[in-house]
């Protein structure tokens, strides 16, 4: 098999001659441009292996990013090739960091490729999370094109002898205007050699040359669909993904996970494993095991046969996932902000005509990968090189190097595609956990989570509880809100420190203190004359070496807090008899004053648009029950997150008989500003509806008082195609009062749509049944148990 | 460890394996097809789908030795250099988020279709309900199912009048 472990060798040349030319200054290489084509493609796919690390035994200094070559190279065949720190989580940002950068450097869209991620060949933009990758992160990526754009321009007139005004630039052409004939292409000016251009920039996000970006309106790529780049080889099968990686002599690991969270190994026998055909090694420290064999199946039933004697927690490391919301309501938090007030909410609610006052509850959320996590790791030449789909590589090389004690420079990290969990992948122990084994045992190691660790021990989404109050008056009128929001989120992980990772824990690594992790407000534009914002954090009892470690997912605490709080704005509206809908509108347009981002403006042309595209009509809910086993109704949600709005309505089906909910349409008004690739842009937002969905139908963690009983898809449902909605109307809104400026500002996509989905389930349903769900998820049996209570 | 034949894409392959060993990890490690991938180990999820005389099989959970007949994998798909017509509905109604899924996906749906060739939405929901997507992009992989069936059938069409004339 030692065939297929090889690497096509002009890949691997490909890969070296891209550190030689960061290395050399006005380096040449004639077969430059054609080999860094067949690289960036086979990086795109995710490849890199065997026969790049032979030749780049490290060590892997930093692309400066104050070096136009760090990020833009030409080749001679007229081609360009970006390089941008960022990585994809499924979303196509790669296709949209093309075309804004082509569009700025004037090059046609298909003659350029972008790689992504990697930490020696690509600059340090943090990888991917918070959803700013086109909003922030973009932004240095168009104006180092722009910059590579002006520099060409000056090679043009200094080779036709001009000034620079008197050329044109198309699709990497420069013409003289007074003669056409005359032309030159980048390829012909500058390929293969270096710009040798010195950028500015205290921080990399704020990288920029002299050139400035283009106006809107004169982007020609941007706005357009182009197909993502990377579906074809995920189609066809021909991608290699981080899952994929063969190296000569690796060999494969699997861990052992303690049976209850925060038990304690006395002793392991080996020989319960010795006679599996391709053992070779337990390795362990502290409370972390692994076991280690030549081939794959064999590391998988070494570690299903390795006999570990345990010692449990002396106390509970939490409550029951049936017994949370009391312990977290009874909790004393770990972290109490001051809240934030506005007005006097005390005497407001004093002096209401009507208070309503409901609790919500939020479980534990897992970010459950389709995959589990995975990474194989490479100790040759006394480097360490981890193949990985972690989405922040850049920290996780610093993290790794921190956690080996190795040279920051001894390290670098490959991005590759992988299943993506959504913020999983921000504390990614499989890396460390591979690179720890490889360097103990001195040989490549390929290691992969099985579906219950995964399932049990990755990184969760915080449980909320939620205590509201609303004041109205005689008119029906909100007049104060008291929003009192806790989240299970203390020892909230970061991103890939060497302390906070579950080997760490294991191995009894600590930090000096645990993150005190958050809970959000509200996110809206509401004009409410008085407010009471608390949001504090609670711990379970159990904060290190536990299953219940709490990390970002999918807009970490968005969803959760989006549910609270739009479910009781749509309890208000019933209050008062008003329309959900106008009930909002009134919240929102009760002032004038806007922001920089022009949220007000902009939440109320997206409320506008998602009601015309539903076609919704007044009434206020719930409707008036219906005869029949199927109960219909419609229910509304709007968020911000950032400066992106996103308003949904859902239409739901609700048996009575079984209590069993079916979304059947789902509207999605969104307005993220300039929109790169709209066609792309309306997937994600399909995609991040569909899992908050899946969050509001079915997920939910559960567990004993010692371990998570949710081990499989099983035990932890998620959506499936029987649940899928028969329509999605995706309307993209731009909102901004002047919506033909020409810096119209990109702002980011993806987490904000996760927000609403769960509340407007739930206000539909509310609008079916009149029965309100305040604690997710909806499955059948808590709505028909709901239901049948309400004698529905 | 023995002997086991196996053949794959219309390829025969002999490996000296363990035979009870899960078919996944023969045709990932020892046949370097890695279109099957490893979600779950259970038969749950679909990740590691391959084609076994016809029938969308979880590899993950089918002891090598018991594989008889011919195995096509999501490599195999494509005949004469051209994308099956379910791979190339997957690409105009771009369907992946990270894509990891869609080998179960696909061949689960190409199976589907070769049963059925103009299923029902009902079908294709049931059909397709235990395969999973945790990027959920069920929405779009129902739509491009349709795209396939209705572009395959078309193309059948074709020979059939000409034989009926």
């Amino acid at each position: 098999m030692s065939e297929s472990t090889k690497l096509p060798k002009q890949i691997a040349e490909a890969l070296a001659s891209r550190r030689n030319f960061l290395k050399t200054s006005g380096w040449l290489a004639v077969s430059f441009g054609a080999a860094a084509a067949g690289a960036g493609s086979f990086l795109m796919r995710g490849g890199a292996g065997s026969a790049a690390v032979q030749q780049a035994p490290g060590p892997y200094p930093d692309p400066d990013y104050r070096q136009l070559d760090s990020w833009i190279v030409i080749h001679q065949d007229n081609t360009a090739t970006f390089y941008v720190g960022k990585t994809d989580c499924g979303q196509g940002t790669g296709t949209a960091f093309r075309q804004m950068m082509s569009d700025e450097l004037d090059i046609a869209y298909d003659k350029t490729t972008c790689i992504m991620g990697s930490t020696d060949v690509t600059v340090d933009q943090g990888g991917s999370g918070g959803s700013d990758a086109i909003q922030t992160d973009g932004l240095p990526m168009r104006r180092v094109a722009a910059e590579a754009r002006r520099v060409l321009l000056e090679m043009g007139a200094t080779r036709f002898s001009v000034p620079v005004d008197q050329l044109t630039v198309s699709d990497g052409v420069i013409t003289l205007r007074s003669d056409p004939s005359k032309r030159v292409t980048y390829g012909e000016l500058i390929g293969g050699k270096k710009f040798n251009i010195a950028l500015t920039g205290q921080n990399i996000n704020a990288t920029a040359g002299r050139a400035p970006m283009k106006a809107v309106q004169d982007l020609k790529v941007v706005g357009k669909s182009p197909q993502r780049y990377d579906i074809p080889p995920k189609v066809d099968g021909s991608l290699k993904w981080a899952v994929d990686v063969k190296l000569p002599g690796m060999v494969h690991a699997r861990n052992v996970r303690p049976p209850t969270a925060g038990a304690k190994l006395i002793s392991i026998d080996e020989s319960s494993v010795r006679s599996i055909p391709g053992f070779l090694r337990v390795v362990s420290k502290g409370n972390y095991v692994a076991v280690v064999c030549e081939r794959e199946e064999q590391a998988v039933r070494a570690a299903q046969t390795l006999k570990c004697s345990w010692e449990k927690a002396a106390t509970a490391p939490f409550p029951s996932s049936e017994d949370l919301y009391k312990f977290m309501r009874a909790a004393t938090p770990a972290a109490r902000p001051n809240p934030a007030v506005t007005g006097n909410p005390d005497a407001a609610f004093a002096a209401a005509a009507k208070t309503i006052e409901a609790q919500y509850d939020v479980p534990f959320q897992g970010h459950t990968a389709f995959g589990p996590a995975h990474a194989t790791a490479d100790p040759s030449n006394g480097q360490m090189t981890i193949y990985t789909n972690d989405m922040k590589s850049y920290g996780m090389r610093n993290g790794v190097a921190d956690f080996l004690g190795m040279p920051r420079e001894s390290v670098r990290v490959v991005w590759m595609e992988g299943p993506q969990a959504y913020g999983r992948t921000a504390a990614d122990d499989a890396g460390f956990e591979a690179a720890y084994i490889a360097k103990e045992i001195g040989r490549p190691v390929r290691l992969q989570w099985m579906r219950n660790e995964e399932t049990a021990w990755d990184t969760k989404g915080p449980a909320f509880t939620f205590n509201m109050r609303g004041a109205l008056d005689g008119q029906g009128n909100l007049t104060a809100f008291d929003y009192d929001a806790r989240a299970a989120d203390y020892g909230h992980l970061g991103y890939n420190e060497a302390d906070t990772v579950l080997i760490s824990q294991l191995m009894g690594r600590r930090p000096r203190a645990a993150a005190v992790g958050s809970a959000d407000r509200p996110a809206d534009m509401y004009e409410i004359p008085h407010k009471r914002l608390n949001a504090q954090v609670v711990s379970m009892p159990l904060v290190f070496e536990t299953p219940l470690r709490t990390g970002n997912l999918r807009d970490p605490n968005g969803p959760q807090c989006t549910f609270a709080a739009e479910s009781f704005i749509d309890e208000l509206a019933a209050a008062a008899k008003a329309d959900p809908y106008e009930f909002r509108m009134k919240l929102l347009t009760a002032s004038t004053t806007d922001d920089n981002a022009f949220r007000r403006a902009r939440s109320i042309a997206a409320m506008k648009a998602a009601a015309q595209e539903y076609r919704w009509e007044s009434r206020p809910s719930p409707r008036p029950r219906a005869t029949g086993n199927i109960l219909t109704g419609r229910g509304i949600a709007y968020t911000y997150r950032s400066q992106t709005i996103a308003v949904q309505i859902a239409e739901v089906e609700v048996n009575r008989q079984t209590g069993h909910v079916w979304v059947k349409r789902i509207v999605c008004a969104h307005d993220c500003g300039l929109v790169i690739n709209p066609e792309a842009l309306k997937r994600t937002i399909e995609g991040g509806m569909l899992h908050s969905l899946s969050r509001a139908l079915h997920e939910e963690v559960q567990f004993d008082t010692e371990k998570i009983t949710s081990l499989d898809w099983n035990s932890h449902p998620s959506l499936t195609h029987l649940d899928t909605p028969e329509r999605i109307d995706v309307v993209i809104v731009n909102g901004d009062p002047t919506p033909n400026r020409p810096d119209l500002p990109h702002y980011g996509a993806g987490e904000t749509v996760c927000k609403p989905t769960l509340a407007a389930v739930a206000n539909a349903i509310y609008d079916a049944t009149g029965v309100r769900i305040r604690r997710v998820p909806f499955r059948d049996a808590r709505v028909l148990a709901a239901l049948r209570a309400a004698g529905v | 460890m023995s002997n086991v034949t196996l053949r794959v894409n219309g390829s025969t392959h002999t490996v000296d394996i363990d035979p009870s060993t899960p078919l996944l990890y023969i045709l990932r490690n020892d046949l370097n097809l890695q279109g099957p991938r490893f979600g779950c180990g259970l038969g749950q999820c679909g990740a590691c789908t391959v084609i076994i005389n016809g029938v969308a099989t979880r590899s993950c959970v089918t002891p090598t030795s018991s594989v008889q007949g011919e195995i096509t994998t999501l490599e195999g798909l494509a005949k004469d250099g051209k994308l099956h017509p379910v791979q190339q509905a997957w690409i105009q109604e771009q369907v992946p988020q990270c894509g990891f899924c869609q080998n179960g996906q696909i061949m689960t749906a190409k199976a589907l279709l070769d049963r059925t060739p103009n299923p029902t939405d009902a079908q294709i929901r049931e059909g397709m309900a235990r395969t999973l997507c945790r990027c959920m992009t069920y929405y779009r992989v129902q739509a491009a199912i349709k795209l396939a069936s209705r572009n395959m059938r078309a193309s059948l069409e074709i020979p059939k009048k000409e034989v009926l004339a």
